[in-house]
């Protein structure tokens, strides 16, 4: 998908305004994080199965060419395709290629981040294909017209009512439908057809497995399932960094995706595909096609972000984002949004483009305790930051406050003076209550809460008085 | 993009970090879970867990008895999409069953798994001429057989049965429980595109005729 317009500044002030996303966002964060939580204490070893996970992640990237090498041949031996993708624009185009190859009219889609990523949708529907998502979320979100704003949970943004709209709109002659129940059954009911008359289902692939040539989707829906089934041609989309030796490594990542993601113990549907349907077989797709998206993830293997390669998509991360829970995913302007899209986006769209997303986080670090594979997100982000200002993305007006800072800071006696006027400064204005409710050049801290005054003496001064070591 | 060119680049970066190659040591991985004796009680805890519903059957031959019965009770009609190797099994007369793929209107299907998770409360569907896929996902009502003696602990005790059988199926489907969504409100729905009721019929005889 393209960049949406604006900045994460003014995208965010607009979320922030929105009151049936801000009702939507308060409804899902403690459901996510009570879940996750409630799930992993029910397993002992999941902390030694983050490290392992981890390790097994770096293992592989370090040979990933051997890997990908290992896992292609097996595909071909099955009589499945592997097609190598450099860029988005040579991913779409051996996209457009299959389906104009395979005579399509109707292409079904499982829900894939990386077709998002490529921009595949719109690509597409140039070419005049009838493109069906068939996840609930990416279909609620394909009749609004709106990009993810969740990575598994691509519609978490709309509320109840806002579904029941847009069914009623696009569903002439059904009645409109209210309860949870209703609308979940109505889509089934108008995705029941497309299934049956898709002819090329493109899903998405948590996983490759070297050892056996599979391509592993997980769903709660089974629409991946019924995409993939029953489409004449399968194509799988997956970035070059999903590949697993052996299917014992797949288990240990199984065992953590689930209850990172959504807190079950496992999705309701783990299907692993190898290859085409085989002489004998009653159903399954004709051809199996598997592109590997590279897209600027070899650069990243090469650099101070490789950890990030390690990422399975479980969300966990801006699930557990006191930022994301604020703002919602579109203010991230992009396919990935809170902590790992702060790393990503900027590593696939360009740093100046997206100067302010690593910058709106506050380094708390719940990401980071949560990622399943052990991420140092918050690291990564500081690394992004210095990046930015090494390229000298860094606005003026910020680089000559750090300066006079810095200018400060290294006058101790100075430094001091400044920080007790202050001080006293603040106290004053705030009076009795001990909190100030306004102050020039901070509204954007005291236009949403009041900004407790200093209560005594400096931390120095207090340490001094204390006869603490100099 | 030629497939050499394409690995020649991620070589070159893997090339251009000092001492990355040399980190390619897989770790040590956890044991998967056992559970000794406890086995087929911990896979049918997982299995209602999960919204499943499940009986027990001394042999195959009473599938067919306890599948219609199953249908009755809940005022579903009598016809059915039915794996090949139940196929033989004795239906009554006028019962309405084939083992064709299912079609867009398949209402129920019986199917027989290739094996259990103990661990998840999973059933693994072996895809081939023994089992349609489709029968997994096209139906509203489907009903699983599953031997006793194939419930294994974990995951990797059905890799172990793969590699033993020496072949991957083209689909091997782990199912655990109904089709669900939560991407209205976050509410879980059961019977998003797929079955709204799993049942399943797990048989205790060893071996048996199938």
């Amino acid at each position: 998908m393209k960049p949406l317009r604006g900045t994460f500044d003014s995208r965010s002030a607009k979320a922030l305004a929105d009151p049936s996303l801000q009702q939507a966002l308060r409804n899902f964060k403690p459901l996510f994080v009570a879940k996750r939580a409630a799930a992993v204490a029910e397993l002992p070893d999941f902390e030694r199965l983050r490290d392992t996970a981890a390790a097994i992640k770096d293992a592989v990237l370090s040979e990933l060419d051997v890997w990908l090498e290992r896992y292609a041949e097996k595909v071909e031996s099955l009589g499945g395709k592997v097609h190598f993708a450099r860029d988005a624009a040579e991913a779409r185009e051996i996209i457009r290629e299959i389906c104009r190859k395979a005579g399509a009219r109707t292409v079904c889609k499982g829900k894939s981040m990386v077709s998002e990523e490529i921009g595949l949708n719109e690509a597409l529907e140039e070419d005049g294909y009838r493109v069906v998502e068939t996840d609930l979320g990416e279909y609620i979100i394909q009749l609004a017209k709106e990009p993810p704003s969740h990575i598994i949970a691509p519609a978490i943004h709309k509320t109840r009512e806002q579904v029941a709209d847009l069914f009623e709109k696009n569903h002439p002659g059904r009645p409109r439908e209210e309860s949870v129940a209703g609308l979940v059954n109505e889509a089934r009911h108008a995705l029941r057809e497309r299934f049956f008359e898709s002819d090329v289902g493109i899903t998405g692939g948590n996983f490759l497995i070297a050892e056996t040539g599979t391509s592993v989707i997980v769903t709660n829906e089974g629409n991946g399932d019924l995409t993939q089934t029953l489409s004449r041609v399968h194509v799988v989309t997956s970035g070059i960094e999903r590949v697993l030796p052996t299917l014992d490594d797949l288990s240990v990542f199984l065992r953590l995706l689930a209850r990172s993601a959504t807190g079950q113990d496992t999705e309701c549907y783990t299907t692993l595909s190898s290859g085409p349907k085989r002489p004998g077989d009653p159903d399954g797709p004709e051809e199996y096609h598997v592109v590997l998206v590279d897209n600027g993830r070899s650069k990243m293997l090469s650099g101070r972000f490789r950890d990030m390669l390690r990422c399975i998509r479980c969300g966990a991360c801006m699930n557990h984002c006191p930022v994301y829970g604020a703002v919602g995913g579109h203010a991230y302007g992009w396919v990935y949004p809170g902590p790992m899209g702060s790393i990503l986006t900027p590593l696939f769209n360009g740093l100046a483009e997206n100067y302010d997303l690593p910058n709106a986080c506050t380094l708390n670090g719940r990401c980071q305790a949560v990622c399943p594979v052990r991420i140092p997100l918050t690291e990564l982000i500081r690394t992004m930051r210095n990046e930015q200002v090494k390229a000298g993305l860094m606005p003026a007006s910020q680089r000559r406050m750090m300066a006079a800072w810095g200018w400060v800071a290294r006058q101790p006696g100075l430094y001091r003076a400044l920080e007790r006027l202050g001080s006293r400064m603040l106290r004053l204005r705030a009076g009795r209550s001990g909190a100030l409710s306004s102050l020039p050049g901070a509204s954007a801290w005291t236009d949403a809460r009041d900004l407790p005054a200093p209560q005594g003496p400096t931390f120095i001064d207090q340490w001094n008085a204390r006869g603490g070591d100099q | 993009m030629n497939r050499e060119l394409f690995l020649h680049g991620i070589r070159q970066a893997i090339a251009s970090s000092p001492g990355l190659r040399a980190r390619s040591a897989l770790p040590e991985r956890p044991q998967p879970p056992a559970y000794g004796e406890g086995r087929i009680g911990q896979f049918t805890g997982r299995l209602e867990a999960h919204a499943c519903t499940w009986e027990e059957i001394e042999t195959l031959d009473a599938l067919p008895g306890r599948v219609l019965a199953w249908l009755d009770e809940r005022r579903i009609e009598r016809r059915l999409a039915v794996a090949p190797p139940l196929g033989g099994l004795p239906w009554p007369e006028g019962v309405h069953h084939h083992s064709a793929p299912a079609g867009i209107d398949e209402s129920v299907a019986v199917s027989l798994a290739f094996a259990g998770i103990a661990e998840s409360g999973s059933l693994a569907m072996y895809s081939g001429p023994d089992s349609p896929i489709t029968h997994n996902f096209v139906p509203e009502f489907h009903l699983i057989a599953i031997r006793a003696e194939d419930v294994c602990d974990s995951q990797e005790g059905v890799w172990a049965k793969l590699r033993a059988r020496g072949d991957m199926p083209r689909a091997l489907n782990l199912i655990a429980g109904p089709s669900r969504t939560g991407d209205v409100e976050q509410t879980i729905q059961l019977g998003a595109h797929g079955p709204r009721q799993v049942h399943v019929l797990l048989v205790r005889a060893k071996g048996g005729k199938s």
